[in-house]
């Protein structure tokens, strides 16, 4: 990926999205596999399944009795439905629970250890070759000089963290970032004080599942008042056939602090479907600010709607301190189904949420997705701007709820969400709920559902732009408010997404 | 050399035939005004000629510097040099007229096998032409259309003009809408592009568009038909006795 100025990202597209386009030709660019040797954990779950993920993260005892309670409450639940999501019926018992490369039994001391399969994984994947070298776990490599921009990198496959970038120069701020088996082993303190103290193990159906059976994801801490020195991100990769990911996600930062995390996903191209459950928790204390960007790409299926990822994500922030700020943005392209909903609860007075999604729904994608804005504190302020795009014959659902409680005097909302229709066969939908229990508070919401219009693509193409760049145009356009918000790097990567996602959508 | 023979258009939703054998040749470097009443079929030809849907051509062909561009898709047209000036011009939220035109200009250079224009580049020729044309820098950064005035609007369709270079200009009534000054500024925009390798089409109901843009030539068209072809003159004549006595001459 080539560095453009800022003015160019932020005008909508341009000449390198339009290549990236060509260049892929309709396919999904991340859909080959990896062959490599995998342990797995037996089909199914049950507590036996629970207690040996827990043995092979090394986790103490409390930790496996805080999954065994999760999977006791998990088997009383049932499914959720009201989701306006479609699909055939999930078992259970017919899944992966656990998936590791068996390379990765022991970590690799020097690069002639690491599994080369892994290392052209991450090359094809487009992860720097230096970071590459730490991603597969080699000691060492941290001392090597960076080129350009540093973003640490937490990278996971199928079940397992295969290595964190960065981590001994992010310590020197005093900054822990790690794989989450890597913190329950080394920090139990912060880990036993916030993991389900944002989604709790009871929360629903997916979380509670999650939090018996997650292996393996990112924990992050900023102490106080230190600003990050970089980008963190979470690379996920579903590689093993059958297997679900369950990953779980943990950033605390602490009073004063600042934290800009990114996450990408990708998938293979398979013809059955594969479940993704994750659980992410941010929790923002005093005049705390996280931004955590997700630019969601698994396999959405082929336009049959034949196999594709079900990502079915609870994420959520707490604005625990006063002043405290956490902005969600999300592009979501990827995924056959999905069922997402990054909130905020805003309980420090003057405390701010905001939320910035893009989602793509083509082919026979489904995707119900919005926030939470949950205010609790004074003068707390939510700001929600979605833009859905539907083409094909995608249904794309906006739900969201914002809630003034009877103490959040003077709490402001503003809701913008936007629909966009390709062709003629797609739905959009938006499900906005807004409840208000007090006198003070201002809560505002705007919606529109528009068409891609035939006289603004003669118009494009008049001007000697082919009908792929034009739709790419018109709909980068469209997302610009949210594109804004990305950092650099995910916005280039996330304008590209935008038009490969939306290809063979017209004509 | 814009050659149009015998051209035949219906619409493709209904049974409705809207040219019935059209013949006009614009010689290069020439401007030639189409006027007419209203129904016509002056805004279907320019829309047949850029490749726009919803049209039938059931006979006929029209002819530029040797390639049918009928059979052309609408960007090969404006690739190979074939620009229409929009009689209402297309908003297009979100994204900059810059990034809309840096995209135009690339599209085109990349369809003609030509190397695409550098950020550095474009940012200076775009400035320069609009500065020609008196176009504030800030229209440039406001997106497509998107709240300009009657008169912005057809100003950013010469300005994108001047920009594609094109070996034919078709004007699409672009005087509907504007005021006296508006339309005295987009005269002198299309005037300053008037060359010797560039020729113009300038359809429009009115005479006065005329006063500041002097065609070559000028035709009448009535019923799907060019019914009378002159001078400047032809023009006036319309000005001062309408339509009716011309074709009740022609009928």
């Amino acid at each position: 990926m080539s560095v453009l100025d800022t003015t160019e990202v932020k005008e909508g597209v341009d000449q390198e999205t339009v290549d990236a386009v060509r260049e892929v030709g309709g396919k999904y660019k991340y859909g080959w596999e990896t062959e490599i040797e995998m342990d797995y954990a037996p089909k199914g779950v049950n507590p036996d399944i629970v207690r040996l993920i827990s043995e092979k993260n090394e986790e103490p005892e409390w930790m496996t009795e805080w999954r065994l309670q999760a999977f006791a409450r998990w088997e009383k639940m049932t499914e959720p439905e009201w989701a306006m999501v479609d699909y055939p019926k999930i078992d259970y018992q017919d899944v992966y629970y656990y998936a590791s490369p068996k390379s990765m039994a022991e970590k690799p001391k020097s690069l002639d250890d690491v599994d080369p399969k892994l290392l052209e994984t991450y090359k094809k994947l487009g992860i720097p070759l230096k970071e590459q070298m730490i991603l597969a776990g080699v000691e060492g490599a941290e001392d090597a000089p960076a080129e350009g921009r540093k973003v640490a990198v937490d990278a996971v496959f199928d079940s397992v963290s295969v290595g964190t970038t960065f981590q001994a120069e992010l310590k020197k701020a005093g900054v822990i970032f790690c794989s989450i088996s890597e913190a329950i082993r080394e920090h139990p303190e912060l880990v036993k004080k916030y993991l389900g103290s944002v989604v709790p193990v009871t929360d629903n159906y997916f979380a509670t599942l999650n939090s018996a059976v997650f292996s393996d994801g990112s924990f992050v801490y900023v102490p106080p008042g230190v600003r990050c020195p970089m980008e963190l991100s979470t690379y996920f990769r579903i590689n093993a056939e059958n297997t679900g990911q369950f990953e779980r996600t943990l950033i605390i930062a602490d009073k004063g602090s600042y934290v800009s995390y990114l996450e990408g996903c990708t998938a293979p191209m398979r013809d059955t479907n594969q479940l993704h459950a994750a659980v992410v928790e941010l929790v923002a204390l005093e005049d705390a600010e996280i931004k955590y960007s997700t630019v969601q790409n698994w396999y959405p299926g082929d336009e049959n709607g034949v196999g594709g990822i079900y990502n079915f994500v609870t994420k959520r922030a707490d604005c625990r301190g006063d002043r405290s700020k956490v902005m969600w943005t999300q592009v979501e392209t990827g995924s056959a189904v999905t069922w997402k909903y990054p909130s905020c609860i805003l309980r420090g007075n003057e405390s701010q949420g905001e939320f910035y999604s893009i989602a793509i729904a083509n082919n026979m994608q489904q995707a119900d997705t919005g926030t939470k804005m949950v205010h609790l504190g004074k003068n707390t302020k939510s700001r929600i701007v979605s833009k859905g795009i539907s083409a094909g014959k995608a249904q794309n659902t906006y739900r969201g709820l914002v809630s003034m409680h009877p103490k959040a005097q003077n709490g402001r909302n503003y809701t913008q969400c936007d629909s966009l229709l390709i062709g003629d066969k797609c739905g959009a939908h938006t499900v906005p709920y807004i409840e208000v229990k007090n006198n003070s508070s201002r809560v505002e919401h705007e919606a529109t559902t528009s068409k891609v219009d035939d006289d603004q693509l003669f118009y494009c193409r008049q001007r000697g732009m082919d009908e792929e760049e034009a739709v790419a145009l018109v709909v980068n356009g469209f997302c610009k408010d949210v594109l804004q918000a990305l950092p650099m790097e995910f916005a280039m990567e996330a304008q590209q997404l935008v038009a490969i996602s939306l290809e063979g959508s017209v004509g | 050399m814009l050659e149009i023979k015998n051209l035949h258009v219906k619409l493709e939703e209904e049974d409705k035939q809207i040219l019935k054998g059209v013949d006009l040749t614009v010689e290069t470097g020439k401007v030639h005004a189409i006027m007419g009443p209203n129904g016509s079929g002056k805004s279907t030809l320019s829309y047949v000629l850029s490749g726009k849907d919803g049209y039938d051509v059931t006979d006929g062909e029209a002819v530029l510097d040797g390639e049918d561009v009928l059979e052309m898709e609408p960007e090969e047209r404006a690739a190979a040099g074939l620009f229409l000036a929009f009689q209402y011009p297309v908003e297009i939220p979100g994204v900059g007229n810059m990034t809309f035109l840096r995209t135009a200009v690339n599209a085109q250079r990349k369809a003609r096998g030509e190397e695409e224009m550098s950020a550095a580049d474009f940012l200076k020729f775009v400035r320069e032409k609009a500065k020609s044309l008196k176009i504030d820098a800030d229209m440039l950064k406001r997106p497509v259309n998107v709240g300009f005035s009657g008169g912005e609007k057809k100003r950013n369709e010469i300005l994108q003009m001047a920009m594609l270079e094109p070996k034919m200009c078709i004007l699409d009534e672009t005087d509907s809408g504007l005021d006296v000054d508006a339309m005295k500024l987009v005269a002198e925009g299309v005037n300053a592009l008037r060359s010797e390798g560039r020729s113009f089409l300038v359809i429009t109901h009115y005479q006065r568009l005329l006063d500041h843009i002097k065609p070559d030539v000028v035709h009448i068209m009535a019923d799907g038909r060019i019914v009378k072809t002159g001078g400047p003159e032809l023009a006036l004549e319309v000005e001062t006795n309408g339509y009716a006595d011309i074709l009740a001459e022609v009928a």
